[in-house]
């Protein structure tokens, strides 16, 4: 499987790597662990005549949590994610979803920038960082901006970031929260045939806040506002689950594919809910 | 418009220097190239892990990498490892509680079991489950795979302690 030729680009700026997007336009990619993007490229589904490797470019690939706020530079990868003890400690809803990501190899390869901003519905990070009001921060040639996550992604593959734009952090809140990710996958390294990010949060044995998002159940991931309020000021009793799950379902809309009818999808995605909401108020 | 890329990587403690296609793959400058032909191609689509060699300290599937990524590089493969006058307490261990029949996955297996034991030197059957879940054995010999890798665990913690 030999990919079409192209022009290989690894500059050690990021204004570098902008200007090389400046000049090829919609004919330029960046790369960062090339693990969604050299498949693609093989399969000669993806025509990149230019691609542009994010290696070399400083700070790409660093953690940090100032007081409550967590920033990952998009280079970050899923096996950092995993052995990161201040992320596990901040957010541990990101570890527990990136050791269900993929497999060891490609956890050491694949990185959180490219997993966001790739805009594959399959892809699990985009919906954990609707879970997290994550915010991206993207820099450009007119300079650098943030969009928040829950505005990021229009359908599959089609994402607010500019052509000529780089999307270089990630960055969210830390949670105290209960927290959950819950994937059904048909063998490990599969995508999912639904997955959910749930946090709870607990108050006098009442849910005080919730936050509901699904993975590779509509062409973008989905933030479910009406499940996490059906589930607010409740006990988290069966009657309140099932209202957040049906409210939910009513946000998704997936398609039949090799994992299965819609009939299947939606029932699993009911399955995988429950679960999730019950693992997190256990922890909230 | 695609011009070729000096390249410079360390391969099994050797240095290679060559001009190479942006589009080529690790796997094809290490089997073809290099003639190292340990790392093996299984699926060629990053799900079987025959291909799998040590990068950089990380296990990567080389059929997932292009040349130009691994520019200063310092790859290690199964040739590596071991001789056969010398063999690696994995490559022992194998041998020993019969972790192959074919034989196809071995390299991939055992450069990936490595990696894992450097980073976890006494793992449980489940971690090696877990921790070996990127390669594919056609044959299903798994039982005998995570046998080999529990063996081999056991013998270089036993060598570390003699040695100290």
């Amino acid at each position: 499987m030999i990919p079409a030729p192209f022009s290989y680009h690894r500059p050690s700026a990021l204004t570098d790597a902008i200007a090389i997007l400046s000049e090829h336009g919609d004919d330029a990619r960046v790369m960062a662990g090339g693990h969604s993007l050299i498949p693609m490229m093989k399969l000669r589904m993806a025509d990149i005549p230019h691609l542009i490797d994010l290696q070399d470019i400083p700070n790409l690939s660093d953690i940090s949590v100032e007081g409550s706020r967590v920033r990952m530079g998009a280079m970050v990868t899923q096996a950092q994610v995993i052995t990161d003890q201040g992320l596990a400690h901040a957010a541990p809803l990101l570890k527990e979803a990136a050791l269900q990501i993929a497999d060891p190899q490609v956890r050491y390869m694949g990185t959180v920038g490219g997993n966001v901003a790739n805009g594959d519905p399959a892809n699990d990070m985009p919906g954990l960082m609707q879970c997290l009001d994550a915010s991206f921060t993207l820099v450009g040639p007119n300079g650098t901006r943030a969009v928040n996550a829950r505005a990021f992604y229009e359908a599959a593959y089609m994402t607010a970031r500019e052509d000529e734009e780089v999307l270089t952090e990630i960055s969210f809140d830390a949670h105290a929260a209960g927290y959950a990710y819950e994937k059904q996958k048909r063998k490990i390294g599969d995508y999912a045939t639904a997955a959910s990010a749930v946090l709870l949060s607990k108050d006098g044995g009442r849910c005080s806040s919730a936050s509901i998002a699904m993975t590779n159940l509509s062409d973008t991931p989905i933030f479910s506002e009406a499940a996490s309020t059906a589930l607010i000021g409740t006990q988290l009793d069966d009657a309140a689950i099932k209202q957040a799950v049906s409210a939910a379902l009513g946000d998704i809309d997936p398609t039949e594919d090799n994992r299965g009818p819609v009939a299947f999808k939606m029932h699993v995605a009911g399955v995988i809910l429950t679960r999730a909401i019950q693992r997190a108020w256990s922890r909230a | 418009m695609t011009d070729k890329l000096h390249i410079k990587l360390t391969v099994n403690g050797q240095e290679e220097e060559f001009l190479a296609e942006p589009r080529e793959l690790l796997i094809y400058t290490l089997r073809e190239r290099l003639n190292i032909t340990g790392p093996h191609i299984g699926c060629e689509t990053s799900h079987c892990g025959a291909c799998t060699i040590t990068m950089d300290g990380k296990s990567v599937k080389a059929c997932t990498v292009f040349i130009g990524q691994a520019n200063g590089a310092d790859v290690t493969t199964i040739e590596g490892m071991g001789s056969p006058d010398a063999l690696h307490p994995l490559q022992s261990a194998f041998k020993e509680h019969h972790g192959l029949q074919c034989g196809y996955c071995t390299p991939g297996m055992i450069t990936r079991a490595a990696k894992l034991l450097e980073e976890n030197p006494s793992p449980t059957e489940e971690d090696i489950r877990f921790g070996m879940s990127g390669n594919l054995c056609r044959c299903t010999g798994y039982q005998n795979i995570v046998k080999s890798i529990l063996a081999a665990a056991a013998e270089m913690n036993a060598a570390k302690e003699a040695a100290e």
